[in-house]
């Protein structure tokens, strides 16, 4: 019998198995053993970090590993203590574009070495550290792929180590760091952690590991990075005491000799056996809730806990650091949050801080409030503060202003994103921008009008209609560039989008109806631009209202006294608001925009009075802008429902960003020889100004 | 048959098979970890709590103890003298006398001896310190004294070099091993090693301002690192910065770009050696030259000649403005002439140039003007800048163009931005912060002993936030001393002065009314009543300054400046306030004038002719900041006072210098409708005007350059002129 059919079709089945399981097993063979080396298995960061650190790794220290060393096998070590030998490499830490910082933390272990356990337990805020460490975005798994390396040493506090009735020895502790399997000869690469006492015996330990510690004198090294002495009563948080700030000055370091301190200022010392509390003569303050009592609190041993806990009193330090730098000196400004002095201003001191004026006092309160919350507060904050500023300094590039670190966004301290408005150059001109629907006489007869304006630069005309615009040969003549943009769909937000077309920064956004201006009109109207670079500059302007009635801001086109919005119908802008618009406006405000096609230009006027808290300013007198053809009665009624829509706008937008950034002003800008006044007309340098 | 059931079996068994893999495959792939993750979470809690129950790092006996040991080392240390030689730990507090600070911060200079060579460059920071207000002429009052002998380049090659230093500083009646002197440097060491150290003498106690520090030797809070300059680097006034600052979009023509020397061998010729493997010809232009030096063909290398030729093809100049980032490698030293330059240029600078201390990095934060690089990832430099965005290139030009004019602009610049940042050191307590170095105006326009409070300065308010409500207005009263001839000072009727005090009194934002009396009439015993508190105050020296009245006087921010000669309404006086509350910074006033320049006579024209442009705000009639005041009578050069006082006029011309050199933005011309008749008078005047141009051109010779801005705008209200009602107008004595 030849092939049947079903026995053939069966013999296919049979092929095509073949070939799937072929298939299978060569996908498999790539997968698993990755022979070309793509790497794909080592994608830490989309794996959730639990897997590379399985959730067994903090442990009590009595549930690790066991390894046993000598201090005699030591290999020969270059002694050097110099800071000049500090070496760093940084081929390791990946690519400089990404600014990554890659952390890798040993397993702990319990490490005897001549048969004495280096550590015997791990203190809290350790864990703590490991804690936040852990779950920073920075750690990795594969100890080659790692820039820093963390040993699994607590040197939070050196004390017990120092002590002469210590067990373990400073050698025997360099010893175990020395038998990590990464260290090297000295530990380039690794970062050690340590509050207190100082950091002097730290950098006997080893002259390369990157030190993250408190109370550091001057470094020659840039990449250590100046820590603070965290409070032990940092993790039990004191009920909320009362502010009542009656004492100006307060010095509650303990052991203070009262006689530094000249009589007003409040001395207090140890306790005998409390030390929860701070006494003098026979009173004894609890401790720290006294430092909520001070204005001021007076720190001048930088490796006290006192720094910490005067901030979360919220109390201002006057600090007295000496040779000493201060906690993340690098980004924090301290003297926006405390006041620094020397050693030899001690007996002035109750004068100096009485001169301090109470408006100074405040703001120093709230930024020491803010800084305290955003980096000092507790472990986590400490060890992402600690770790962003020295992945600045292993990636200077990639490095944030001072005034970023510093800013409190809630304060109103605002400043303007054009931050030298000078006078603009004259050239090259400005770019009319002409948002055109349909109106194709008008638009045709405003692009002659424009090109007849000196400081015209080139004509963009944004065609926001789904219709095809009329064809080239249909445009008029003009004796300026001239380009059209055709949009995908017809948004308001269209006229804002930044075109690179626009290569002027001055952009003067105009309706294709507006043929009131005059060629002065215009030419002046850039000119005021240039003197106001960084304010929205316009014809018909319009001002907001309380309206007592209803209870909400009401837009307003009357006759006022003030302005406090120009139309974008016929305004010049600098060009950066463009790029604003679309990436610093909130996206709430763009999307209302667009659905209800209005607003645009009231949402324009929002975002450049809450980014510069300056108001607009309205060129030259009243004019007639709207329709000047068309009957009382229709602009009436289309009139008043346009109206409630724009005065629900500006009550969106209020809401969006929370207050009502538009600053009304009471003026206009006219030419300084204007023709209302009595003058012969030849002296005028913009004649054609203010016709009805 | 039989073989037709077969088939399924195997399939069977194959998909088993394959289902097998699959499973196999899948645990392989993901680790076992994987699937427990529930499990972990639960853990946690366990860790939580024998992390709870663990000890504090640290103890209370820890610190008591530490504490007692640091206070007998604190207290015991501060009493033990250091060695002489350990000057190379300088701090303020070690090496620094801080009691000949206490009063002032004044600046004494050594007498030239005539003797000595002194280079221009140095000549010119000499004199810039002498006509500064910092400078006294006695040793007993300085905080700060600065060496006659040229410290600038001590490059024992160079033409410049001052020989035996060392036996001059022992002339020095106050050298004291240093104390409390700063010493200009620029250039150190010598070829081949260009030793920063070698400055062929001890620095000691001294403060050290010098170009091109770097980290090995550099003591923090202590020394002060220099902006390496040119000679021909603007004496005084400002070189202002050529980046248009507000461009944008940002990007130029070239993306990065470097000309310069290369050194074949020695110090600092690694990273010059190898910038040419980033050169593309098109966005990235790196060329380099050996050509420099004697012997250069001696030492040429195989790269010589192409690179020479490439070298040619462009100029430096026109790189440095039309790139967006400019390269500033290290030279023989850390620093060099380039990074001043794309500065300038507003090219942002990246920096490789390892351990070098950047200029005045004390106060300025160069991470927001510039890209920090690294000579050994030089090769990666392309990488970052791509990734820099369009917004971040703006920003940072934007801030290269903030510390030019704020504080590298001129000499002048340089040498009171040094002596601000020790002033800062000083009076450390104060509260100049590094937003204030870093933000427009900058630090130099804050003077310290004005106010503790940043709100009372006229700059960072936000719109009108913290301004203090209301205005005084000042009325000075002067005619009698130049004005008129004495036989018409009996018959002055003080009608004219009694109508501004009541328009004064019926202003809605008037605190106070203050009259300054410098004529020899006699004080009028009777005034108008008015509800608002009237002080006069006999002027003490017949000075036209006077007028000036500062703070102490005065508590609110505005000041409205009135003479009697000049007539405001109440409505002009309100809406010169409502104005002047947009714009704390300027001079806010009615009464113009503008300046030109002559080209036949070579002179500064001062003119009161109906022009369509401004650049000052006369006296009469002026709102503006009570700070600026201050900084009259304390910040003025001394040459420019007197002048004043000699010709008793002008201070109204310098008061508008003082402004517009902080603000470089114009003052602000209001309406008045009664512009033309001032005009008239004061032109009908022949001689005080001439005096007047005069005493014009002499400022500006003293203040080195014409911080005039003009303007061409006015400020009127709203509604003024429309036709609309009067009655809608808020201001309606505008239109009378």
């Amino acid at each position: 019998m030849a092939c049947s059919r079903p026995q053939w079709i069966l013999r296919q089945f049979f092929r095509i198995f073949l070939l799937i399981l072929l298939l299978l097993l060569l996908i498999l063979f790539f997968l698993v053993l990755d022979p070309l080396g793509l790497g794909w298995r080592r994608t830490p960061h989309l794996q959730p970090t639990k897997i590379l650190y399985p959730s067994s790794y903090l442990r009590p220290l009595t549930q690790t590993p066991e390894r046993y060393i000598s201090t005699n096998d030591s290999k020969e070590r270059k002694i050097c203590e110099s800071e000049s030998c500090f070496s760093f490499d940084i081929s390791k830490c990946g690519r400089l574009k990404e600014g990554r910082l890659s952390i890798y933390i040993y397993p702990l272990e319990r490490v005897f070495v001549d048969g004495k356990l280096v550590q015997e337990s791990l203190s809290r805020e350790f864990y703590h550290l490991l804690q936040s460490l852990l779950e920073s975005p920075y750690i990795v798994a594969d100890p080659a792929q790692a820039c820093l390396f963390l040993p699994p040493f607590d040197l939070l506090n050196l004390t017990p180590l120092l002590a002469q009735d210590s067990q373990v020895s400073l050698t025997q502790l360099q010893r175990a760091l020395e038998s990590l399997d990464y260290w090297g000869d000295d530990g380039a690469n690794h970062i050690l952690f340590s509050m207190f006492p100082r950091s002097h015996a730290l950098r006997t330990l080893s002259s390369s590991a990157i030190l993250i510690a408190s109370s550091f004198s001057t470094t020659r090294v840039p990449l250590h990075v100046p820590f603070l002495t965290f409070s032990p009563y940092g993790l039990t948080k004191d009920s909320d005491s009362p502010i009542r700030r009656d004492i100006l000055c307060l010095s509650a370091e303990g052991g203070e000799r009262e006689e530094l301190f000249p009589e007003d200022v409040l001395v207090l010392s140890y306790c005998r056996d409390n030390s929860r509390a701070r006494c003098k003569e026979n009173i004894i303050y609890p401790y720290p809730a006294v430092l909520a009592m001070a204005e001021f609190c007076i720190v001048r041993d930088l490796s006290q806990p006192i720094l910490w806990d005067a901030m979360a009193a919220g109390c201002i330090p006057v600090i007295i650091p000496g040779s000493y730098r201060l906690p993340f000196d690098d980004v924090i400004d301290w003297t926006r949050i405390g006041i620094l002095l020397y050693e030899h201003q001690l007996p002035e001191i109750s004068a100096i801080l009485r001169s301090v004026s109470e408006k100074r006092k405040e703001r120093l309160q709230s930024q020491l409030k803010f800084i305290f919350e955003r980096y000092f507060q507790s472990i986590p904050n400490l060890i992402s503060t600690a770790l962003e500023i020295l992945r600045e300094k292993v990636f200077p590039h990639s490095a944030v202003s001072i005034y970023q670190w510093n800013h409190n966004p809630n304060n109103n301290d605002r400043v303007s994103p054009l931050v030298e408005a000078r006078i603009s150059p004259k050239n090259p001109g400005f770019t009319a921008l002409i948002l055109a629907y349909e109106r194709i006489s008008s638009l045709f007869s405003l692009l002659e009008l424009l090109s007849k304006v000196p400081s015209l630069a080139k004509i963009l005309v944004v065609w926001n209609n789904e219709k095809v615009p009329p064809p080239v040969t249909g445009w008029p003549i003009v004796s300026k560039p001239l380009k059209v943009v055709r949009t995908k769909r017809n948004w308001m937000s269209n006229r804002f989008f930044p075109y690179t077309e626009i290569e002027t920064q001055a952009v003067f956004a105009l309706d294709d109806d507006i043929l009131m201006l005059t060629k002065d009109e215009i030419e002046f109207g850039f000119q005021t631009w240039r003197e106001f670079p960084d304010r929205l500059v316009g014809f018909p302007s319009r001002t907001h209202v309380w309206d007592n009635f209803t209870g909400r801001w009401k837009y307003e086109s009357e006759w006022t006294n003030d302005v406090s919005m120009v139309l974008t119908g016929a305004a010049f802008y600098h060009k950066y608001w463009h790029y604003a618009y679309f990436e610093e406006m909130p996206f709430a405000i763009r999307r209302a925009v667009d659905e209800q096609m209005n607003c645009e230009d009231i949402a324009m006027n929002f975002l450049i009075a809450n980014r510069t808290g300056k108001g607009p300013i309205k060129v030259g007198p009243r004019k007639k802008f709207k329709c000047p053809s068309c009957s009382k009665n229709e602009m009436l009624s289309a009139d008043t429902s346009h109206m409630r829509e724009r005065t629900d706008c500006i009550n969106d937008f209020r809401r969006i960003y929370g207050h009502l950034p538009l600053r009304p002003v009471e003026f206009r800008a006219d030419p300084v020889l204007f023709r209302l006044d009595p003058l012969p007309s030849r002296l005028l340098k913009f004649k054609d100004i203010g016709s009805l | 048959m039989g073989r037709r059931r077969k088939y399924p079996l195997i399939s069977l068994v194959l998909l088993t098979f394959i289902l097998g893999l699959t499973l196999l495959s899948l645990w392989i792939l993901f680790p076992k970890d994987y699937f427990r993750l529930p499990e972990a979470t639960k853990l946690r809690d366990k860790e939580w709590d024998y992390m709870l129950h663990s000890l504090s790092y640290l103890s209370i006996e820890d610190v008591q103890q530490n504490y007692e040991k640091e206070k007998l080392l604190k207290d015991g240390h501060n009493e033990n003298q250091r060695p002489e030689e350990d000057f190379i730990h300088c701090q303020m507090e070690t090496c620094f006398n801080f009691n000949r600070c206490r009063d002032n911060f004044k600046v004494y200079v050594y007498s030239v001896e005539s003797a000595v060579p002194t280079s221009p460059t140095y000549e010119k920071i000499l004199n810039v310190i002498t006509s500064s207000p910092y400078y006294t002429k006695d040793p007993g009052q300085a905080c700060l004294f600065v060496l006659s002998i040229d410290t600038l380049d001590r490059d024992e090659l160079s033409r410049d070099f001052v020989r035996n230093v060392p036996s001059r500083l022992q002339k020095a009646p106050f050298w004291n091993n240093g104390e409390n002197h700063i010493i200009f440097n620029l250039y150190a060491g010598t070829w081949p090693l260009y030793n920063e150290t070698e400055l062929g003498f001890k620095v000691g106690k001294a403060i050290l301002a010098k170009a091109s520090m770097s980290v090995e030797h550099f003591r923090p809070n202590f020394d002060i690192s220099l902006p390496l300059f040119h000679g021909t680097h603007v004496e005084k006034g400002e070189d202002l910065g050529l980046g248009v600052s507000n461009e944008f979009p940002s990007y130029k023509q070239h993306l990065i770009s470097f000309k310069g020397k290369r050194y074949v061998y020695g110090i600092g010729s690694e990273t010059r050696n190898s910038v040419y493997h980033l050169h593309n010809k098109k966005d990235v232009i790196m060329v380099t030259t050996c050509k420099h030096g004697k012997n250069w063909k001696e030492m040429k290398d195989d790269r010589c000649d192409t690179d020479n030729a490439e070298y040619e093809k462009y100029d430096y100049e026109t790189l440095l403005l039309n790139s967006t980032f400019c390269l500033v490698p290290r030279g023989r030293r850390v620093g060099s002439f380039r990074f001043l330059e794309a500065l300038k240029a507003g090219c942002i600078p990246v920096l490789v140039a390892n351990g070098w201390i950047l200029p005045f990095s004390e106060v300025i934060d160069w991470k927001a003007a510039t890209i920090m690089g690294d000579e050994r990832t030089l090769l990666q430099t392309l990488d970052v800048v791509r990734s820099i965005s369009n917004l971040e290139i703006f920003t940072l030009r934007q801030q290269t163009q903030v510390i030019w004019n704020q504080y590298l602009a001129s000499m002048e610049k340089i040498i009171y931005t040094t002596f601000e940042i020790i002033r800062d050191r000083v009076e450390r307590h104060t509260w100049r912060d590094k937003n204030l170095w870093n933000s427009v105006p900058g630090a130099l326009s804050f003077d310290l002993d004005y106010a503790d409070d940043i709100k009372r300065f006229p700059f960072h308010h936000d719109g009108d936030v913290g301004l203090l409500p209301n205005f005084t207005a000042v009325i000075y009263v002067e005619s009698g001393i130049n004005g008129l001839k004495s036989s018409t000072l009996g018959s002055y009727s003080n009608s004219l002065l009694f109508r501004q005090v009541r328009n004064a009194a019926k202003s809605q934002y008037i605190s106070k009314i203050l009259i300054i009396w410098d004529s020899l009439r006699p004080i009028p015993k009777v005034w108008p009543d008015v509800k608002v508190p009237l002080t006069i105050k006999r002027s003490s020296s017949k000075s036209v300054s006077q007028r000036f009245v500062t703070s102490d006087e005065i508590e609110t921010d505005a000041v409205l400046s009135l003479d009697e000669k000049e007539l405001l309404s109440t409505d002009e006086m309100d809406f010169a306030y409502s104005v002047w509350r947009s714009f704390p910074d300027r001079i806010v006033g009615y009464s113009t004038r503008s300046h030109y320049w002559d080209e036949k006579k070579n002179v500064w024209r001062y003119s009161s002719k109906r022009t369509n442009d401004y650049s000052m705000v006369l006296a009469s009639g002026a709102m503006y900041h009570v700070y600026y005041n201050h900084l009259y009578w304390t910040q003025t050069p001394t040459q420019a006072q007197q002048l004043v006082e000699s010709l008793h006029s002008c201070e109204d011309i310098l008061l508008n210098i003082i402004v517009s050199r902080i603000t470089r933005k114009p003052p602000i011309k209001l309406t008045s409708h009664k512009m033309d008749q001032s005009a008239k008078k004061v032109s009908g005047d022949e001689d005080i005007f001439q005096q007047r141009q005069n005493c014009l051109n002499e400022l500006l010779e003293i203040y080195g350059s014409v911080p005039f801005k003009r303007s061409s705008v006015r400020l009127d209200p709203v509604l003024f002129r429309d036709p609309v009602s009067n009655l809608r107008k808020k201001y309606r004595q505008l239109e009378l």
